[in-house]
């Protein structure tokens, strides 16, 4: 760590502490929090395996997209693999059949996964609770199938040896820092954005209308436009975090866009404390982790995340982020 | 941070540079990455590891003075984890060798991190034809099985055993077409007919339509061209409906024993597939099984022997050639023969595919079977020649 790096971590600490007590605790600590990830993130390679963490990063996007809809707007979706698988295979393809340039087929990738949220989330945001996952995972399913036998997909084989490519003509991804860096300014934009979002009016009508929706459009909210903005973002963001993965692997492959994924998204919100905004960061780093680490040893992979869900379902309901925020002091638990 | 980003280049400068060492950091590494938790567990699993483990054990647990090690992961059926587990093996673990690999999605991405990053590849697991076909590797080696040789091999087997006429049970995707597709080519190719194909898609629980349909096609064989939890449900409502005793035969297109220990021979008896090992071929097998039974707790499948031959005809060559270059030990793999108890003098072609026997086999009824596992009468062995797609069709770019 450089002294720079080490004097802003400082400073922060420093303000942080100052601010914990009073009325902006809430954003002094996510600042904090914001920094002191961000050297971690920017340390990380040389400590641990690049690809891994770039892993932990993709993913870490796709929870936080998902986070944004069910943490703030209050809508539980079971089909944000559609999305992030979607938008994994639009990006290979773009980038290995049509010989695009990543930020192009990164771009796609998004605006494909964009386009989908817009058509899924007309339809889904009618209804509400259970009806609302059911029909988001029956959708969502439907971009399975087709992704199951669509000739450009490459059925169960996939899309492989996708190319990285250079990035705006200049960076080579082909380098692992180089790409590891151009995942980390994916995962930094995507998260200032749903930082912003979060903050804004809008994310205020959003947790108005998560809180009590008949309220929200009594005082004159048009609440399906606000939800369905929260949603297209949140699909976008995650066919972002999908496409950014299928160049870190060079693959898209159908357990991107399987039913399993959208469970497993929903998981690592929850363990990592949905409605949080670094909750999602968590439970993706811990599900990723547990999957690659043990992955190595004898125990079965599903079962440890299972129990660990199960413990974290009955002893801390909020999640690892959630119940460590609510004990900290300043705020009533 | 310009000292800790320079002191990181340079680790990742020196690591690799041994890596391309002769003699590789004095050891042989072996990975044997497959699925240890999900569908594959059993076909593959920790007794792939176990084979792996008797091979490194007949070298003494050397070769040609360096130790053999043999890690293992768990890919989750996942062909990420699969991606980032083998370039972390080959980056940061010194790993020489990857073996086994079932799931088709996941060994192709292993193919192009093996062949970019010049490690030995060993595929016992996936059946794709891909691998030796477009996406093929000089490093790489399909050994137990594949798509074709199940689909086009059960054909011509069953042609020849007087069954010409097919009707298929298709699973609706890409894997099940190509495998009806390679084996209409084969049929028709013989003389045969294709009465009639009825799809169905991926995860069906009722095949009673599409059984009766298949009934009713008069077909000799009934085909299904599909596989996992797909067949065993439709050679099991198969079994209800009393097919085979009507006097048709059933052809699985892609079946592994412990897929008919599941069914249990009552439900499968008189099914017909395609085999690439069975452990009581003779004495050799046997032994073998016997040994790995004594371990594993169970018969071996062909995947599983398969990596144990492979790992076992590596470690001949990288005794043979004293180094484990990538390069030359893969030249000396294709130089010698196959010989143990999996394939007799079998030979590994320019497009990585290893030709070998495979056999056709017939469920016994359980009145015949004698004991646990004793599953299969062998009706034919195909001999290698006819066994496999000829390399020069492959329309992989190293055959020349």
């Amino acid at each position: 760590m450089t002294a720079a790096s080490q004097a802003t971590a400082a400073t922060a600490t420093a303000t942080a502490t100052a601010t914990l007590r009073g009325p902006d605790a809430g954003t002094a600590r996510t600042a904090l929090l914001f920094v002191v990830g961000l050297t971690i993130a920017a340390l990380a390679p040389f400590a641990l395996y690049p690809v891994f963490v770039m892993k932990v990063l993709c993913f870490a996007l796709f929870a936080c997209a998902f986070n944004l809809l069910i943490g703030f707007a209050g809508l539980l979706s079971f089909g944000h693999a559609a999305f992030f698988g979607g938008a994994a295979y639009v990006t290979a393809h773009a980038v290995k059949v049509w010989g695009l340039p990543p930020e192009l087929g990164l771009l796609l990738g998004t605006a494909a996964a964009a386009l989908l949220g817009v058509l899924f989330g007309a339809i889904a945001i009618r209804r509400q609770g259970i009806y609302f996952a059911m029909i988001t995972l029956a959708l969502s399913q439907m971009v399975f199938f087709m992704a199951l036998q669509l000739k450009f997909t490459g059925g169960e084989d996939g899309i492989q040896g996708v190319p990285r490519g250079v990035l705006f003509g200049v960076f080579d991804l082909t380098q692992p820092l180089t790409m590891y860096y151009a995942v980390l300014a994916v995962f930094v934009f995507g998260f200032a954005l749903i930082w912003r979002a979060v903050h804004s009016p809008f994310g205020q009508v959003l947790k108005a209308i998560r809180e009590n929706e008949p309220r929200a459009i009594s005082l004159g909210y048009r609440t399906e436009r606000y939800k369905l903005l929260a949603f297209v973002l949140s699909a976008s963001l995650a066919g972002l975090a999908g496409g950014t993965k299928a160049l870190v692997f060079q693959l898209a492959s159908l357990t991107d866009v399987q039913w399993q994924m959208s469970g497993e998204v929903v998981l690592m919100t929850l363990l990592g404390g949905m409605g949080t905004l670094v909750g999602p960061v968590v439970g993706a780093g811990l599900v990723v982790t547990l999957e690659s680490y043990l992955a190595a040893t004898s125990l079965p992979v599903p079962v440890v995340i299972g129990a660990i869900f199960v413990v974290c379902v009955l002893l801390f309901r909020r999640g690892i982020v959630g119940e460590i925020l609510a004990r900290l002091p300043g705020r009533k638990a | 941070m310009r000292s800790l980003l320079l002191a990181g280049t340079a680790l990742l400068t020196l690591t690799s540079g041994a890596a391309f060492a002769q003699m590789s950091n004095d050891v042989i590494r072996i990975g044997v990455l497959n699925d240890r938790s999900g569908i594959y567990a059993d076909l593959a699993g920790e007794g792939s590891a176990i084979a792996a483990r008797m091979a490194a054990e007949e070298f003494g647990g050397k070769v040609a003075g360096a130790p053999i090690e043999i890690v293992v992961a768990d890919h989750q059926n996942k062909a990420d984890i699969a991606a980032s587990k083998a370039r972390e093996w080959v980056d940061t673990g010194n790993v020489d060798v990857i073996a086994d690999v079932p799931n088709s999605a996941a060994a192709l991405a292993v193919q192009g991190i093996t062949r970019d990053k010049k490690r030995i590849f060993l595929m016992s697991g996936p059946g794709a034809t891909a691998l030796t076909g477009a996406q093929c590797s000089p490093y790489g080696f399909h050994w137990a099985y594949d798509n074709y040789a199940m689909a086009a091999g059960t054909g011509r087997a069953l042609y020849e055993q007087g069954k010409k006429n097919w009707y298929f049970v298709t699973a609706d995707y890409a894997f099940g077409q190509s495998l009806e597709e390679e084996t209409t080519k084969m049929v028709n190719k013989l003389g045969g007919k294709i009465v009639g194909s009825v799809r169905h898609p991926l995860g069906s629980a009722d095949f009673s339509s599409f059984l009766l349909q298949a009934q009713g096609s008069k077909a000799d064989v009934i085909g299904f061209a599909n596989a996992g939890a797909d067949a065993t449900n439709a050679v099991k409502q198969a079994a209800e409906f009393g097919i085979t005793q009507s006097g048709q035969s059933l052809a699985g297109l892609l079946l592994f024993i412990t897929d008919i220990h599941a069914l249990g021979l009552p439900a499968a008896q008189g099914l017909m597939f395609t085999e690439g090992f069975y452990w009581n071929l003779d004495d050799q097998t046997r032994d073998w099984s016997k040994k790995f039974e004594a371990k594993a707790g169970k018969k071996p499948t062909m995947v599983q022997a398969g990596v144990y031959s492979a790992v076992r005809h590596y470690l001949k060559a990288v005794d043979a050639a004293k180094t484990d270059d990538p390069d030359k030990v893969a030249a000396k793999m294709r130089e010698l023969p196959v010989e143990d108890m999996f394939a007799k003098k079998g030979k590994i072609a320019a497009n990585g595919r290893m030709f070998h026997d495979m056999y056709l086999v017939r469920v016994k009824a359980p009145g015949q079977s004698k004991g646990p596992w004793d599953y299969y009468d062998v009706v034919k062995t195909i001999p290698a020649e006819t066994a496999f797609l000829d390399p020069a069709l492959s329309g992989c770019p190293l055959v020349k």
